[in-house]
């Protein structure tokens, strides 16, 4: 399984990304400078989180025009698996790959701390090993994590199945609660919180199976045994 | 903003001629307090500074402890006071900016940084409200754009900080021994700045510094920009990966003066250079504005001609400047040009050297009376002190701060904020814990014990998470030492932390003074602020749930010793009284059995009594784990002292275990082995935080009631008002 891990300048869980790919699950993982393309060969993508370009303009913005997204575009077009993790996540929504828009938190000041995720969505190919509504602990670190979507958008979201994860409680004031979206093929999916924080026993205070199973889901979609 | 008239002629007298302008420039700069250390100098030496595990190197920013396995931690703290003081956000935030280049200059890649913010009072004091606000956004937007972990730290509020802001930033590293940059230079090496451009920002910060915040100075403050210091990281470490840095240097208080003239005196070398070949802001910048410009996020890098090439290849990458602004000759002379024109030629040994002072100092006559115990007006009800003790700024849950720093990215923070001592996991399998603590009540009470006691108090906090402390840094901060009584007090805390490094054996791996630490209406509290290291070879004490039946054990005495504590300040507004003090053996003994009990795994948490005394640390525990406790007064070792003494006295060498009933036996035998003084109690379990004497409740609060005042009030009291 190779995934292509995009470091934009300013990304700052590219490493932890890779670390936790590579030396927990086996992928193997290549980095990719978001001024180079991406190779054919690549079995998924994923765009780590971080400040790319220094959350100028908004975050995500101006990242969303570095020329690797031409190629992530195409792969999104194949079908290939996409993640996108925080920036990532702003990344693809700045992109247009996925719906909505992210918003500063509703207390204005950057979060981090440990929440819990109620998986909505099962089908995705970052999601398919877990149970509907099963609680994922797992922290967040952001500034600008309130997902927001107007009404219609919302409904179409219901209908569609693309609310992939939500918070168990109102955190930062995100539309319906939502936590992470795909897109309408559910390739592509983006989440706010940060699984490459949660899968190691050692740093996660509470439960790291749960988040495990969002790599655990790539591998298996991709017909790998674990 | 110039030299001393005796430094004037002195200058003169060593280069035989008048300095032009520019020379001035540089030497003001280099000679002022904050980079010359030249009230401090000669005393710092008596710290110990080597030990098995410090590796020294030449013209390192930082100290390096080898933790084993062919890997290296590396250490600085830094203040940046006076700008944090005028402008919160921006100072605070290039606070961060600076001492991360610090560890870079190393070579090795920052993997946390801790904070210490001291302020004014922020219940009534708007201004220092704002200050703490800013400070802390700061702080949060530099920390978390690098992706580097904010993990730890301390506020404190206190009078003595009103109109001004002590802001201090610790910073630590990790890499491979292999890749620590051994800096060297030959001649004909090109001499390359590298990072943001020079604008007029900071210009003169170093001795804006070095002098009393009279007037607001705005033009000395520096601007932040952490998104080009994240690419300035990225590229060095690749750049030192291909090795292509013969020398490292961060450019910070004295911008380039310092930089080209430090790195000249500790390699031998002489630089000539143009301050038209440096990437400027704007034009038209005089050249002694570009010497000693402290525009942030620069370095100042020594390759050789064959490597330039490669080297701006890797800042292409990253789209960020470099320019080779010079060369290395023989000699030892620093000599500005632009263009064709020289507007400076001295000897870098004048400029880095510069004459060290031996200041008067003379015991304050404050002093005389300050320990002198007052009578208190008695309290009927201790449950409402508590409470409000609990709810206090500085007693308050601090997670109003670490919830906006980014303090799990990187993937190692082990051990989160808001625990004792943070801890991070390591490449090698070993666990660093970190931890920075100050005292200003107890300092100003007593200089040297009140030291030596920031000193402890760190410590315990590493060691409750089952460390062994290997390397400490600290930050003096004082008023003017021009005073002989403030320069007093600088002496004896310093004399206190030496006598303290020599009995344990844990060397200064770092540090910084900072002087000249003076409001409108007059000087701080002295503030020596300890960071110190603590190396854990298997495993770390991750605090565990606490549960129902679970027993609470004290080791250490206590003693009355409530000089300088919250309950006589925040609840009796009284200054004075018996400061703490810490018995080396007894501190020793304490500290080796908690670590012994914690390495066999016979304990569940550890926490040290601190700031509120027993009373707060008790209670820390409760509210942390949501949980209650009924805790006996009656066989608390130490003097026989009244409740509330018992409950608020902030003697030192004192830590609370808890553990599960059936490992009690095997505690026992191995602390009466050790004749540590202890005593079980109290038993978890109910809803409510009990103390008791004899059959009278002397305290009893609801855990929930108190959990929702100790996390929230720090908040709502920043928001509003």
């Amino acid at each position: 399984m190779k995934v292509g891990v995009v470091v934009f300048p300013g990304s700052n869980c590219d490493r932890d990304m890779f670390h936790v790919l590579t030396d927990v699950f086996n992928f193997d993982a290549q980095y990719f400078w978001h001024e180079k393309g991406l190779p054919q060969n690549i079995d998924a993508v994923i765009l780590p989180g971080g400040f790319s370009y220094g959350d100028r303009l908004r975050a995500g913005a101006i990242a969303a025009h570095s020329p690797v997204i031409k190629d992530v575009q195409k792969m999104a077009e194949k079908g290939i698996p996409i993640l996108g993790v925080c920036n990532g996540f702003q990344i693809l929504v700045e992109s247009e790959l996925l719906p909505g828009v992210l918003l500063k938190n509703n207390s204005l000041n950057f979060m981090c701390e440990w929440t819990n995720l109620i998986v909505e969505n099962n089908k995705t190919p970052f999601t398919g090993q877990f149970k509907l509504k099963q609680k994922i602990p797992i922290p967040i670190a952001n500034g600008e994590g309130r997902y927001f979507v107007d009404d219609n958008t919302l409904k179409k979201l219901k209908k569609n199945n693309q609310i992939v994860f939500r918070y168990d409680k109102i955190i930062n004031g995100s539309s319906d609660r939502i936590a992470g979206v795909c897109n309408e093929d559910g390739n592509v999916v983006g989440m706010m919180p940060h699984p490459e924080r949660a899968v190691e026993s050692e740093i996660n205070p509470i439960d790291n199976k749960p988040s495990s199973l969002i790599f655990e889901s790539l591998l298996s979609s991709m017909g790998v045994e674990n | 903003m110039s030299l001393e008239p005796q430094e004037l002629s002195d200058l003169k007298s060593k280069i035989g001629r008048d300095p032009t302008s520019t020379e001035l420039q540089i030497v003001a700069a280099e000679w002022s307090e904050h980079c010359s250390y030249k009230s401090s100098k000669k005393h710092l030496k008596m710290l110990p500074m080597t030990g098995p595990l410090v590796i020294s190197e030449k013209g390192y920013d930082s100290g390096v402890l080898d933790v084993g396995d062919g890997y290296v931690i590396t250490a600085h703290i830094e203040s940046h006071n006076h700008p944090s003081a005028v402008e919160p956000y921006g100072g605070a935030a290039t606070g961060v900016g600076g001492v991360i280049r610090d560890i870079l200059s190393a070579g090795t890649r920052p993997i946390a940084i801790f904070d210490g913010l001291r302020f004014g009072d922020i219940e009534k004091d708007k201004q220092a409200r704002w200050l703490f606000k800013n400070a802390v956004t700061g702080i949060a937007d530099y920390g978390n754009c690098l992706g580097i972990p904010t993990i730890g730290g301390e506020v404190e509020f206190d009078e003595c900080y009103s109109n001004y802001a002590l802001v201090d930033v610790a910073a630590v590293g990790f890499g491979k021994k292999e890749n620590l940059i051994k800096n060297h230079a030959n001649k004909g090496d090109l001499v390359v700045l590298m990072g943001g451009s020079t604008g007029r920002d900071g210009i003169g910060g170093s001795q804006f510094a070095s002098d009393s915040l009279e007037s607001e100075d705005r033009s000395a403050v520096q601007i932040p920009d952490p998104f080009i210091e994240k690419l300035i990281i990225e590229a060095i470490i690749e750049a030192r990966n291909h090795n292509l840095i013969n020398a490292l240097k961060d450019l910070g208080g004295g911008g380039l003066s310092c930089a080209v003239s430090e790195t000249a005196d500790t390699l031998g070398i002489g630089i000539e250079m143009d301050v038209d070949k440096v990437h400027a802001r704007e034009p038209g910048m005089h050249p002694d504005e570009i010497m000693v410009s402290e525009s942030q996020e620069r370095m100042l890098i020594i390759t050789s001609k064959q490597k330039l090439k490669k080297l701006q290849a890797i800042c292409k990458k990253f789209n960020i400047t470099c320019s080779a602004i010079g060369h290395v000759t023989s000699g030892n002379l620093m000599h500005i040009k632009k263009g064709k024109k020289t507007f400076a030629n001295i000897s870098t040994d004048i400029v880095a050297n510069a004459k060290l002072l031996d200041r008067p100092s003379k015991k304050p006559a404050y002093l005389k009376t300050i320990q002198k115990e007052k009578k208190l007006k008695p309290i009927s009800n201790l449950s409402k002190t508590m409470m409000k003790l609990i709810s206090s700024p500085n007693i308050a849950s601090k997670i109003w701060v670490y919830g906006q720093y980014d303090h799990e990215v990187g993937i190692r923070t082990v051990v989160k904020p808001g625990r004792d001592a943070s801890v991070l996991r390591l490449d090698n399998g070993k666990f660093l814990s970190v931890k920075i603590d100050g005292n200003p009540k107890h300092c100003y009470i007593n200089p040297r014990e009140g030291a030596i006691g920031c000193f402890e108090e760190a410590c315990r906090n590493v060691v409750c998470t089952g460390a062994k402390p290997i390397g400490m840094l600290d930050h003096l901060q004082f008023g003017n030492p021009e005073d002989p009584e403030i320069f007093w007090t600088f002496l004896e805390s310093l004399k206190g932390l030496t006598d303290f490094a020599n009995f344990f054996k844990i060397p200064c791996i770092g540090g910084k003074v900072s002087l000249y630490n003076e409001t409108p209406s007059g000087s701080i509290k002295p503030t020596p602020l300890i960071g110190i290291l603590g190396l854990i070879d298997k495993k770390p004490l991750v605090p565990q749930k606490v549960e129902s039946e679970d027993y609470l054990v004290i080791i250490g005495k206590t003693k009355d010793e409530l000089g300088g504590s919250e309950y006589y300040e925040y609840i009796h507004k009284f200054i004075g009284g018996n400061c703490p003090t810490v018995d080396f053996k007894e501190s020793k003994k304490n500290m080796d059995s908690v670590l012994d009990v914690i390495e066999k795994g016979l304990i569940k948490v550890a926490h040290d009594c601190s700031k509120g005394g027993l009373a707060i640390a008790a209670s820390e525990i409760c509210m942390t784990n949501q949980i209650g406790c009924q805790i006996s007064l009656d066989k608390i070792p130490g003097d026989k002292l009244d409740s509330d003494r018992i409950l608020f006295s902030e003697s030192h060498s004192r830590y609370l275990l808890v553990l599960e009933k059936k490992n009690y036996e095997q505690l026992e035998t191995i602390l009466q082995k050790q004749k540590v003084p202890y005593s079980i109690i109290g038993k978890f379990g109910g809803k409510k935080i009990q103390f008791t004497r004899g059959k009278k409740s002397i305290v009893d609060l609801s855990v929930d009631k108190a959990q929702k005042t100790w996390l929230n009030s720090l908040g709502e009291l920043v928001m509003h008002g």
